[in-house]
């Protein structure tokens, strides 16, 4: 971890994502909101389908910081703007895309801040992503 | 009903303790496909340090919403959930959340703005254990549209 470079790609990964997906999520996290898994509700609100919970995406784009530095708890900030839905169709589902990039390193704090992009159907769904870590 | 700026400023009383199980958290992580063993394995965990299954970095915002519920569920605060949207999350951990912990939080409504119709809800949760030491803050910002 000592010779980590900014710029450097540390995990790029494609994730598929169903309603059974969202469900789960709604359940696990206790965010019900019918607009992650009721076609008919997400429609009546002006929505153009179901679309999966923000913080499901944010969830998802953090797993390959952790996977990358081998312990959970060396993710010491992590912050994202939702700029953009991630729709889940049925059937079928969604792609997210999700790319980790060293953006700055700090070896006095022993600390690094990963640039994570995440998309969906060519379209950046997080905004400002980044976590900083304890390398 | 608009929604009443004069919330801006304030802080809620601490909640009941959060429990966080370790099934729970399993559960999350699986949710989130989460597949690090320190998630899942206790062995795993304590060979990282830790006294039990860590929880995913975003899990602090279960304990969170929760919490949020304070001023989200106030007919007095006047914010219709069905026109929120989430505009932004960041969690700061002062220390991992792993099975085990009790989890006790502050709710501090940081800003309430408007303009162009859409109003801006930013809360601040701050969460401590049971020894009063800070485990995470959580600040989130939610996007109210207005009526018509």
């Amino acid at each position: 971890m000592a010779d980590v470079e900014v710029g450097e790609v540390v995990g790029i990964r494609a994730i598929e994502v169903t309603r059974g997906d969202l469900v789960h999520y709604a359940g696990a996290s206790g965010d019900r909101n019918p607009i992650h898994w009721n076609e008919r509700f997400a429609r009546e609100v002006g929505l153009p389908g179901v679309i999966a919970h923000g913080m499901f995406t944010m969830a998802l784009a953090v797993n390959v910081v952790v996977d990358w530095l081998g312990d959970p708890g060396r993710v010491l900030e992590y912050g994202v703007r939702f700029t953009r839905p991630v729709q889940v169709p049925d059937p079928g589902g969604a792609t997210v895309t999700i790319t980790a990039t060293v953006g700055a390193v700090d070896p006095d704090a022993g600390t690094a801040r990963v640039d994570l992009v995440a998309e969906a159907a060519g379209v950046k769904v997080l905004g400002r992503a980044q976590a900083v870590v304890r390398l | 009903m608009p929604i009443d700026a004069g919330y801006a400023g304030r802080a809620y009383p601490p909640t009941d303790a959060y429990l966080v199980g370790r099934e729970h958290l399993r559960d999350f992580a699986t949710a989130v496909g989460a597949t690090h063993p320190a998630h899942h394995d206790v062995a795993a965990a304590r060979d990282l340090g830790y006294d039990d299954v860590v929880a995913p970095p975003t899990f602090a915002v279960v304990i969170a919403q929760a919490a949020e519920a304070q001023l989200i569920a106030d007919p007095a605060a006047g914010i219709d959930f069905s026109r929120v949207v989430h505009a932004e999350e960041r969690f700061t951990h002062h220390r991992p959340i792993v099975a085990g912990d009790a989890i006790t939080t502050v709710l501090h409504v940081d800003s309430i703005t408007e303009r162009a119709g859409l109003a801006m809800v930013t809360t601040r949760c701050e969460l401590s254990d049971v020894a009063g030491e800070p485990v995470s803050t959580v600040v989130s910002t939610l996007a109210v549209r207005g009526e018509g």
